[in-house]
C-alpha cells in the first residue's frame, strides 16, 4: 500500500470493494456505475400489477364518473357515494398507518371533527358548505396538535391507545354538549350548492368523486416525495433516520397532522352526503373498519388501499344482517393478515424508477425481485 | 359539600379503584414483559364477565343461587377459564409476532380484540344479559358513609388478589424470572431461562385478574354486554400510565388515583363527562410526566 | 507501515480541530460508562477509537451523534456547542455516522436509504410533491442521480431498487457507509465496519475509507481488527473502563504499555503471544480480530 493520497481513485471510479466482490465470486448480477438497473424482466403479483397500473386508476375514476349514466338509482348513488368517502378515509389514514407506521385508532374523531364542524357551522349560521372548509381544515389541525403533541414524543404504542381515548372524548363530548345537538346530532346540512337540473343526490357524488379523485392523488404522490420518504425512514428505524438530519418528530407530526386534514374533509362531505349526523357514526367500530381497509389492502400501498376501502365499505350490501359474524371474521383477519401477510392483499411496491425516462416500464415490485 | 359526601366520594373512587386495579394489573405485566400494549384485556375482563354469567345460568340451581360461596367458586373457575384464553391467546396471535415490527403486533391486538367480542356478539347475541345474581342492599356505615356489603367483599378479593400477585412476584421463582425478562429478555434466554413459559405465565395471571374483575362488575352491575370491555381496558391502560406502565405497585397506585380523579371529576362535572374526564386526564398525563408516578426515566438505548 | 508514513509527518494534526470532546461523562444507572473522556479530532483526519470490550467507545459516539444525553461534559463540533442536541440537529450540522449493528430502512430500496442521507439538502416541498412541480421533478431526479453516485463510490453493486434487507451482508454494510457519505458529512463515524466483513470485503474497506479521507471527510473509527485500525488511522485513542488511556499514532500506541495491559493484563503467556500479533499485524494481511462484542449496550 502506498501513500494514500497519491493512490485516491476518483469518486466515480469503482474499485476496491467491486475487486473484492469478483474475488468471492459474488453471485449477485449486478451493474456498476450505471445506475439503476430496470427491472422489466420482474415477475410481479399480477392483482398489484394491475392495479398499480397508471391506466387503472384512469379507468376506475372514469367509471366512477360515468356511474350515475350505468346505474341512477338512488341506491346506487348513495352506497357509492359511501364508498368514495371510505376511500377518502382509508388513503388519509394510510398516510399516518401506513406510510409513518403510526397506529391511530380514533382516526374517526377527525371524521366527526369536519362532519361536525361543516354541519353546526352550515345549520347554526347558514353558512354555505364550501366556506367552513377552511375552518374544518382549522379545527381537524386542532385536533391533531393537541392529541399528536404530546404523544408523538412518546413509544409509538400510546400514540395508539390515546387515540382510542381521543374517539371516544370527541363522540362522547359531541353527544354531550347543546351546540352539537346532543345525541340527536345536527340535520338539514345544506347542499353543495343548486346544480339546475342535475339530482341533488348525483350533483353531490360528482363532487365527491372529484374531491376523493384528488385526495387519492395527493396522497399517493405525496408519499413518493421527498416527505413521503422521510414518513417511511421513520416507519422502518427512527434511530437511523435522526442520525441522517431527519427531524422525527416533526415529520411524524406532519404525518398525523395530514391525516388529520383528510379525515376533516371526508367529515364534511358525510355531512352533506348524509344531511344528517349523530354521534354513534362516529364510534371505535368506524375507525377500526377504516383500519382494516388500509390493513387489508396493503399498508402504503394506494391502490391496495383503495380497493380494500371500496371492499369493506361494499361488503355490508352484499352481507346483510350478518353483522356480528362479520366483524368477528375481520378480527380473525387482521390477525392473520399480520402473520402472514403483513404486507397486505396488495402490497406497496417499492416503485423505483430509472433516472431518465417514462416510469411506466421500470415500476419493480421489490417484494417480488426479492423471493 | 359536607365531611360525608367527600368521604363517599373517596369511598365510590376507591370501589371503582380497586377494579381498575385488577385489570391495570394484567395490562402493566404484559407491558411490563414483552412490551406490548394488549388491547385485547378488556375484552379478557368482557369474557370473564360472560363466564361468570354462563356459570351462575347454567347451574343456578346446583350453586344455590347467587350465595357467597357460589360466587366465589364461580370467581375462581372463571378465573381459570380467562387465564386460559390469555394463554391461547398469546400462543396463537402474539406469539408468531415477537420479532416483527410494533406496528403489526398493536394491529394483531387490535384484531384480537375484535375477535373476542364479536365472537361473543355472535355466541351471546348483541344485547346486554343479566346476571342472574343479585346482592342485598346491606351496608355498613363508615363515618356516615356507605359501603354496601357486596362493595366491600369485593374490595377484600381485589385486595387479596393484589397482595397476592405481589408475594408471587417478589419471592417465588417464577416471579423473579417475570422481573428478570422485563429487564432484559435476550440475557435471560441466555441464562436458561425459559422465556416462553414465563411469557404465556404472565399471560395467564393477568387474564385471570382481569376475569377476576369482570366476574365481579357483572355481578355487582348486574348486567353484562360484549362492549363491556372497551372503556374498562382503556381506563385501565390510563391507570397503568399514571403509575408508571410496567411498574405494578404502579398500576395499583394508578388505578387508586384514577378512581378517585373520576369520582371527585363526577361530582363536579356530572357523570355524562366521566370518561372525557377520564381519558383527557390521560392526555395530560402523557405530556407532563410520562413515565407515571412511579415509572423510572429510561433512557432509550441504540 | 508505509500507509502511516503520512500521519507521523504530522501535517494533518494542524488541521483546524473540528470535534472537540471535553470531560464527557455517561452513566447509566450506577454504571458509569464514559468517564471523564476528552479528545479531539482535526478536520479530514483519520482517527481510530479503539479500547476493549465495554470500554464505552459505542457510548462515546451515541454522546457525539445526540443519541445519548451526556450526563457530564462538553462536545463541540465546528466550534458549536452541541452537548446533548437532538441527533438530527447534529446530523444537519455535518456528523453522519453508521451503526454498530446495520440500521438500514429494511423495507426500503437501496436508492431510497442512499436518499435518506440527502433528505436535509434535497429542496421540495410537499406542495412541489403533490403538484410535481419542475422543482420537484428536478430536485428528485437529482437525488437519484447523486444516490446511484454514492452506491457506485462505494462499489455497490447489484439491483439498487430491491429491498435492502435481501442484500448480501457485506453489500448492506457498503449501502449503509454510501448513506452517512450522501448526508456530505465532515465527520463520519463509523462503528465497526468490518464487523462479519470477510477478508476480501475488508482490503475494500480498507481502500473506500482512504477514498473517503480523500473527500476531505474527518473519519472516526470504532474498530476492533487491529490490521485495519494500524493500517488506516493517523491517530489513536485507547479507551478503557470509560477513560482514555493513550492517545497517539499507531506507532506510539503500539509500544505503550498501558495499551498491551488493558487489552490483555498482565503476566498471562497467551496474552503476550496476543500482544505480539497486535504489535505486528500491521497490514490487512496479517489483521487479527479481537472477541467480537456482544453488543455494547
Amino acid at each position: 500500500m502506498t501513500d494514500k493520497r497519491l493512490d485516491s481513485s476518483t469518486p466515480d471510479e469503482p474499485s476496491g470493494f467491486v475487486r473484492a466482490l469478483d474475488e468471492r465470486g459474488d453471485a449477485t448480477v449486478g451493474t456498476v456505475g450505471q445506475g439503476l438497473a430496470p427491472a422489466t424482466t420482474r415477475r410481479a403479483n399480477p392483482v398489484s400489477r394491475l392495479i398499480g397500473h397508471p391506466a387503472f386508476g384512469w379507468i376506475v375514476i372514469a367509471l366512477a364518473v360515468a356511474l350515475p349514466f350505468i346505474n341512477s338509482s338512488a341506491y346506487a348513488i348513495r352506497i357509492s357515494t359511501d364508498a368514495l368517502i371510505f376511500i377518502m378515509l382509508a388513503v388519509g389514514l394510510n398516510v399516518v398507518v401506513g406510510y409513518c407506521g403510526l397506529l391511530d385508532l380514533g382516526y374517526a374523531a377527525f371524521f366527526a371533527i369536519g362532519a361536525y364542524t361543516s354541519g353546526v357551522l352550515s345549520t347554526t349560521f347558514g353558512w354555505p358548505i364550501v366556506l367552513t372548509v377552511p375552518f374544518v381544515i382549522v379545527a381537524a389541525v386542532i385536533g391533531g396538535l393537541i392529541i399528536g403533541g404530546p404523544t408523538l414524543r412518546l413509544r409509538s404504542d400510546y400514540l395508539a391507545i390515546v387515540t382510542l381515548g381521543f374517539g371516544e372524548i370527541i363522540r362522547i363530548t359531541a353527544n354531550n354538549l347543546d351546540f352539537t345537538g346532543g345525541p340527536n346530532g345536527v340535520y338539514g346540512i345544506p347542499d353543495f350548492g343548486d346544480f339546475g337540473d342535475y339530482r341533488a343526490d348525483i350533483a353531490t357524488y360528482w363532487i365527491v368523486v372529484v374531491v376523493v379523485g384528488l385526495a387519492v392523488l395527493a396522497s399517493s404522490r405525496l408519499g413518493r416525495g421527498r416527505l413521503g420518504r422521510a414518513w417511511r425512514f421513520v416507519r422502518e428505524d427512527e434511530d437511523a433516520a435522526e442520525a441522517m438530519g431527519i427531524h422525527t418528530y416533526k415529520v411524524k407530526f406532519a404525518a398525523y397532522v395530514t391525516g388529520a386534514i383528510f379525515g376533516g374533509l371526508g367529515g364534511v362531505l358525510f355531512a352533506v352526503h348524509q344531511t344528517a349526523i349523530s354521534p354513534p357514526s362516529f364510534n371505535f367500530l368506524f375507525s377500526a373498519l377504516i383500519l382494516m381497509a388500509v390493513v387489508l389492502g396493503g399498508m402504503g400501498s394506494t391502490p391496495g388501499v383503495v380497493v380494500g376501502a371500496v371492499i369493506i365499505s361494499l361488503l355490508p350490501e352484499l352481507l346483510r344482517g350478518a353483522e356480528n359474524w362479520r366483524y368477528l371474521i375481520f378480527g380473525i383477519l387482521l390477525i392473520v393478515v399480520m402473520i402472514f401477510r403483513p404486507q397486505g392483499i396488495w402490497p406497496h411496491r417499492t416503485d423505483e424508477k430509472p433516472a431518465r425516462g417514462g416510469r411506466r416500464r421500470s415500476r419493480t415490485d421489490a417484494t417480488e425481485v426479492s423471493q | 359539600m359536607d365531611v360525608h359526601y367527600l368521604l363517599q366520594l373517596v369511598l365510590n373512587g376507591l370501589f371503582v379503584g380497586a377494579f381498575y386495579g385488577l385489570v391495570a394489573l394484567g395490562y402493566s405485566m404484559v407491558y411490563g414483559i414483552i412490551k406490548l400494549l394488549n388491547f385485547a384485556h378488556g375484552d379478557i375482563y368482557m369474557l370473564g364477565a360472560f363466564a361468570g354469567y354462563t356459570m351462575l345460568t347454567i347451574g343456578a340451581g346446583a350453586l344455590g343461587g347467587g350465595s357467597i360461596v357460589a360466587l366465589v367458586v364461580i370467581l375462581v373457575i372463571a378465573m381459570v377459564l380467562t387465564g386460559t384464553v390469555g394463554l391461547v391467546l398469546e400462543r396463537v396471535a402474539y406469539r408468531p409476532l415477537r420479532s416483527a415490527p410494533r406496528l403489526s403486533v398493536l394491529i394483531t391486538a387490535v384484531g384480537a380484540s375484535f375477535a373476542l367480542e364479536y365472537g361473543v356478539a355472535v355466541g351471546y347475541g348483541p344485547n346486554p344479559r343479566v346476571y342472574p345474581v343479585g346482592f342485598g342492599n346491606g351496608a355498613v356505615d363508615i363515618f356516615g358513609a356507605r359501603l354496601t356489603y357486596a362493595q366491600l367483599f369485593m374490595m377484600l378479593v381485589a385486595l387479596g388478589l393484589m397482595i397476592g400477585l405481589d408475594m408471587f412476584i417478589r419471592r417465588t421463582r417464577s416471579g423473579r424470572a417475570m422481573r428478570a425478562i422485563s429487564q432484559d429478555p435476550k440475557a435471560c434466554l441466555l441464562m436458561g431461562i425459559n422465556v416462553d413459559n414465563v411469557i404465556s405465565r404472565t399471560f395467564f395471571i393477568g387474564s385471570a385478574l382481569a376475569g377476576a374483575a369482570g366476574v365481579m362488575a357483572g355481578a355487582y352491575y348486574g348486567k353484562v354486554d360484549f362492549l363491556m370491555g372497551f372503556i374498562i381496558g382503556l381506563k385501565a391502560f390510563t391507570a397503568a400510565v399514571i403509575g408508571g406502565i410496567g411498574n405494578l405497585r404502579g398500576a395499583v397506585l394508578g388505578a387508586i388515583v384514577l378512581g378517585l380523579l373520576e369520582s371527585f371529576g363526577t361530582a363536579l362535572l356530572g357523570s355524562e363527562w366521566r370518561d372525557v374526564f377520564a381519558f383527557g386526564f390521560l392526555i395530560l398525563f402523557l405530556t407532563v410526566r410520562p413515565t407515571g408516578l412511579l415509572g423510572e426515566r429510561v433512557t432509550e438505548r441504540v | 507501515m508505509t500507509s502511516t508514513a503520512f500521519s507521523q509527518s504530522g501535517t494533518r494534526a494542524k488541521a483546524p480541530v473540528l470535534l472537540h470532546v471535553d470531560g464527557l461523562t455517561v452513566a447509566f444507572g450506577g454504571v458509569t460508562a464514559v468517564n471523564g473522556l476528552s479528545f479531539d479530532v482535526h478536520e479530514g483526519e483519520v482517527i481510530s477509537v479503539i479500547g476493549p470490550n465495554g470500554a464505552g467507545k459505542t457510548s462515546a459516539f451515541n454522546c457525539i451523534t445526540g443519541f445519548y444525553k451526556p450526563t457530564a461534559g462538553r462536545i463541540l463540533f465546528d466550534d458549536v456547542d452541541i452537548t446533548g442536541k437532538r441527533p438530527a440537529l447534529i446530523a444537519a450540522r455535518g456528523v453522519a455516522r453508521t451503526f454498530q449493528n446495520l440500521r438500514l430502512f429494511g423495507e426500503l430500496s437501496v436508492l431510497d436509504n442512499v436518499r435518506a442521507g440527502m433528505h436535509v439538502r434535497i429542496r421540495q416541498n410537499a406542495f412541489d410533491a403533490i403538484l410535481h412541480t419542475p422543482r420537484y421533478r428536478r430536485s428528485e431526479q437529482e437525488a437519484t442521480d447523486e444516490a446511484n453516485r454514492w452506491l457506485d463510490f462505494v462499489g455497490s453493486r447489484g439491483n439498487r431498487a430491491a429491498e435492502v434487507r435481501n442484500l448480501p451482508y457485506g453489500e448492506q454494510r457498503r449501502v449503509e457507509i454510501a448513506r452517512a457519505l450522501a448526508r456530505e458529512p465532515k465527520m463520519l463515524l463509523l462503528d465497526e465496519p468490518a464487523a462479519g466483513l470477510n477478508h476480501g470485503e475488508k482490503a475494500a474497506l480498507l481502500d473506500l475509507l482512504r477514498r473517503i479521507s480523500d473527500l476531505g471527510t474527518a473519519v472516526v473509527l470504532i474498530e476492533h481488527d487491529m490490521g485495519l485500525v494500524m493500517d488506516v488511522s493517523e491517530r489513536i485513542v485507547v479507551l478503557n473502563y470509560g477513560k482514555e488511556i493513550a492517545d497517539g499514532t499507531p506507532e506510539q500506541i503500539r509500544s505503550d504499555p498501558a495499551v498491551i495491559e488493558a487489552y490483555l493484563g498482565s503476566d498471562d503467556a497467551e496474552a503476550q503471544q496476543e500482544a505480539e500479533r497486535v504489535a505486528h499485524s500491521s497490514d490487512t494481511g496479517g489483521f487479527h480480530d479481537l472477541p467480537t462484542p456482544e453488543e455494547e449496550r
